[in-house]
């Protein structure tokens, strides 16, 4: 879970600090809002954060992102454990967010589970002792098209399935990820079987007012 | 005005009015947890739905505006199964412990499911669990109760004016606390107890005390501070258990400071029960007569012009006034009720009132702070003025120490050479001050409790006067007193008669050995060491630094057991009623007085309480009205002088431990260790009270 309600159990850093050119990026999105209402900023500076920081906030990082606001913690806090994208503690250097919502789960993201949980030896929310993996089971993560899908970090790896899966890990635990999208040959979130609509070229269209039978639109 | 009707009802209200005050309006009940008319709108319980005609399904009524010609069902099918559907739900997670809950019998929760709620439940699963989490001495919580309602997140952050509660995670993982665990520095916090509609947050010190039907429960005013906040205490047997506060729109709304609640239990410690005297350098139990015959030798060879009394900050007006005349009769003038040495001025009674009133503040556009930390010297006069900053449009400044006041405070300086300055032509402030359409100042004891208080009250009356805060419709000069007894104290002159002496003369008297013998009426905060070799009186309810100085002890009541009138820093006379009897021979402290008097051979002509308030009435009008205000009348007051450019000091050291009875409070020894800590910065350090 990413929410935590009280100190979280790890070892927090004594105090965090904007790069140079985090602040500066920083300056842009509070530059977005007028004055007085820098806190809506405070997504934008999170996520900045977290970036800068291994992928984790620690509490250090949420007050200072407070007080570069001026707003009171507690609202930051309440902001970061609510999305489950801030990871309030340490996560592995490839974070493994997998997908077991319906559409995933039909079509074998258990197989998926199983392969990491077994390949890597961890537990969902767990983290390989070498800090190289780290696991979160998601809720959809919107590619329902190319399930089951799971998120490295920032990139989607998508129609998975274990032999897929097992190469993928093996590709990240090398530090040679591979490009992202799916794992079957397909273009992108296209049919599997080749493309079924867009069939004809659009500059030959009939004339108007002679739509085809059975055209909705007709009416 | 938009009309609307509701169960067949129709009412007229104002623009802005919701659903739910509509209903009330219309004395229609309508169940809420979240919903409070004096927070911020939520709309997160959803308790509060009712049916809509034309509406495709039912309204939050609490977040809903009432508009024309709505026709608003709260009873029918449609609302009773949507409010019946709701309680299920909030009841999935909450626990069915009330046996063990100390909510049991004053639980919102508990009423409205027996009201509204299904007969069954038909939740098989496993509840929730939520871990508990600490916010000090004083709130004790159980979050597996909580329902989410979030009024004390927005009392935190709203009223108290501190930001350290919020709702952390969502949905299921949803939860309230601080996130980093620390206790609640508010003076406040207390009252998230009240506004808690479950038992997810109850009293510490009160936990498996004592259930709501036990209790026997007293109508009366808080004499800790001087505002004299209206309060009910809650007492079963001689012992009072609690105390809670009750609304009075005029003085504390209905919140009452941590101090007022819950330094109840220093009535139970340290009490004096018996009389005592001094025999061979020993305090010794003794009789009554035996105390008595000591006084009378005390005091009786003593020429008037020998003796003095002092009158503390806990003593009612009744107490004041018996032994002014007792005093008198033995030939003194040297009275006096300002035991801290502030340079008030009895003659002119708008010299010492909070003349704006305390509801007056939410007028007012700019206010000027002049050696006070209203703070903690009166947090509810705090929390009225943050009510008006948080409506906007609202200037604050101070003279003093910089203080975290829970709104922003331009800081003009730290001592009294700042008043000549804004009086004079060229100050950005001054002139803030004289654009101003309603402004106020306030007068703390941190300018007038020192050599040149006199001065600082003249130049303050000269600045309010320059500024245009004193005018027929409007009167911005305020002092805050910081004692329950001092208003009373000045309205009956209890001060030095023609040739008395104050409080610095009658503590120099006795160390010169003038004055022979000093009556202390619950006078616990003057320097005891200066007492020299007097002979000490000290009548009071508690062992403090008095009693610890006297020869004769004698056992009176604390306000919680006495009728008494107190007259709070407006000058609004309030009366406190026993909620208890002293314990064992203390009696009431006028009827301590009375009965001395007669050992005097002065005996003071009255015998019931009665009496006494209809002889304080016919000298003292203004005491004729309870609970009401008589404006008082301009006149020249102070005493023109050069100021001394030294910062001023705030009166309170330490909020939780004010007077003998927070003192004898082993809540407020945890609230001082917890709290005081916290805020005691080095510009303020514990010498300075």
């Amino acid at each position: 879970m990413s929410a935590e309600h009280n100190d979280t159990p790890v070892a927090q850093p004594e105090s965090f600090a904007f790069t140079a050119e985090n602040l500066e990026k920083a300056r842009y999105h509070i530059a977005k809002y007028p004055p007085g209402r820098q806190a809506s900023a405070v997504l934008p500076l999170l996520d900045l954060a977290q970036r800068q920081h291994d992928n984790w906030l620690p509490r250090a990082a949420m007050d200072t992102v407070a007080d570069i606001l001026e707003m009171p913690r507690i609202r930051v806090y309440e902001v970061a454990t609510f999305y489950s994208m801030f990871n309030l503690r340490p996560v592995g250097k490839y974070f493994l967010q997998l997908c077991t919502t319906t559409p995933c789960w039909l079509r074998g993201s258990d197989a998926v589970v199983e392969t990491c949980k077994h390949k890597l030896g961890i537990d969902i929310g767990e983290i390989t002792p070498d800090g190289k993996f780290s696991m979160m089971e998601v809720e959809c993560l919107g590619a329902c098209v190319n399930a089951p899908v799971i998120q490295v970090n920032d990139d989607f790896y998508e129609d998975l399935d274990a032999a897929s899966t097992e190469a993928l890990l093996d590709a990240l635990a090398n530090d040679r990820p591979p490009p992202m999208g799916p794992a079957v040959k397909r273009q992108n979130a296209a049919p599997i079987s080749g493309r079924t609509t867009l069939l004809s070229d659009p500059t030959q269209r009939q004339p108007a007012g002679t739509a085809p039978a059975g055209d909705p639109n007709a009416a | 005005m938009p009309k609307l009707t509701i169960d067949g009802i129709e009412v007229e209200v104002p623009p802005g009015t919701t659903v739910l005050q509509a209903c009330q309006r219309a004395g229609v009940e309508v169940p809420h947890f979240c919903y409070h008319e004096r927070l911020q709108i939520a709309g997160n319980c959803r308790m509060c739905l009712v049916e809509q005609e034309k509406a495709p399904k039912p309204i939050a009524s609490c977040a809903m505006p009432a508009a024309d010609n709505m026709v608003i069902h709260t009873d029918s099918e449609k609302a009773k199964k949507a409010r019946k559907g709701v309680m299920e739900f909030l009841l999935i997670n909450h626990p069915l412990d009330c046996p063990i809950c100390d909510q049991g019998g004053e639980c919102d929760l508990q009423d409205q499911a027996m009201a509204y709620g299904f007969d069954r439940g038909r939740f098989e699963e496993n509840k929730r669990a939520v871990k508990d989490k600490d916010f000090g001495p004083l709130v004790k919580t159980s979050m597996n109760r909580c329902i989410h309602c979030t009024r004390c997140v927005r009392f935190a952050t709203e009223i108290a004016g501190v930001e350290e509660l919020g709702a952390t995670g969502r949905g299921e993982s949803m939860e309230i606390g601080t996130y980093v665990q620390k206790a609640l520095t508010s003076e406040l916090s207390g009252n998230i107890i009240d506004l808690c509609p479950v038992g997810a947050l109850t009293s510490k010190p009160y936990a498996f005390v004592a259930r709501p039907w036990e209790l026997r429960k007293t109508e009366s005013v808080d004499a800790l501070d001087a505002v004299g906040s209206s309060i009910r205490v809650d007492a079963r047997g001689a012992a009072v258990l609690r105390i809670l506060p009750r609304l009075n729109e005029d003085v504390n709304e209905e919140w009452i400071s941590d101090k007022t609640r819950f330094a109840v239990d220093g009535l139970g410690h340290r009490r004096l029960d018996r009389p005592y005297v001094r025999v061979g350098g020993k305090l010794a139990p003794a009789s009554w007569g035996d105390a008595f015959n000591a006084i009378a030798e005390g005091f009786g060879k003593l020429p008037g012009g020998k003796i003095a009394a002092l009158a503390g900050d806990l003593v009612d007006v009744e107490a004041m006034l018996a032994l002014k005349e007792l005093m008198l009769s033995l030939g003194s003038a040297n009275i006096d009720c300002r035991q801290d040495g502030a340079k008030l001025d009895p003659a002119s009674r708008a010299s010492y009132l909070f003349n704006t009133t305390i509801a007056g503040i939410e007028e007012a556009d700019v206010c000027l702070l002049i050696g006070t930390d209203p703070r903690w010297e009166a947090p509810l006069v705090n929390a009225r003025l943050r009510k008006r900053y948080l409506r906007g449009g609202f200037k604050i400044a101070a003279i003093g120490p910089t203080l975290d006041l829970t709104f922003p405070v331009v800081q003009l300086g730290l001592g009294p050479e700042v008043l000549d300055d804004l009086a004079g032509a060229n100050h950005s402030w001054g002139d803030v001050l004289k654009g101003a359409k309603k402004p106020m100042l306030i007068l703390g004891m941190g300018a007038l409790a020192r050599a040149d208080g006199a001065q600082i009250l003249a130049a303050a009356r000269r600045l309010a006067e320059s500024t245009g805060m004193v005018r027929d419709d409007w009167n911005g000069f305020n002092v805050l007193h910081t004692a329950a007894a001092r208003v009373g104290g000045l309205d009956i002159g209890f001060v030095p008669g023609p040739g008395g002496r104050d409080r610095d003369a009658i503590l120099a008297g006795c160390e010169s050995g003038e004055i022979g013998a000093v009556y202390l009426l619950g006078a616990d905060e003057i320097d005891m060491s200066r007492l020299g070799r007097a002979f000490v009186v000290y009548q009071g309810h508690h062992g403090d630094a008095g009693a610890k100085r006297a020869d004769v002890v004698l056992p009176g009541a604390a306000y919680t057991e006495k009728d008494g009138l107190y007259v709070n820093t407006e000058g609004r006379v309030q009366a406190a009623r026993r909620a208890g009897f002293p314990p064992g021979e203390a009696r009431e402290d006028w009827a301590i007085l009375r009965a001395l008097s007669d050992v005097l051979g002065h005996k003071l002509p009255y015998d019931s309480l009665r009496e006494l308030r209809q002889r304080l009435m016919s000298a003292y009008p203004s005491f004729a009205e309870i609970d009401g205000i008589v404006a008082a009348s301009w006149g020249a007051f102070g005493v023109e002088g050069a100021m001394e450019p030294v910062p001023f000091i705030y009166p309170i050291a330490d909020f939780y431990l004010t007077d003998p009875i927070s003192r004898a409070s082993p809540t407020m020894a945890q609230c001082s260790a917890v709290y005081w800590a916290a805020r005691n910065t080095p510009a303020k350090t514990g010498t300075n009270g």
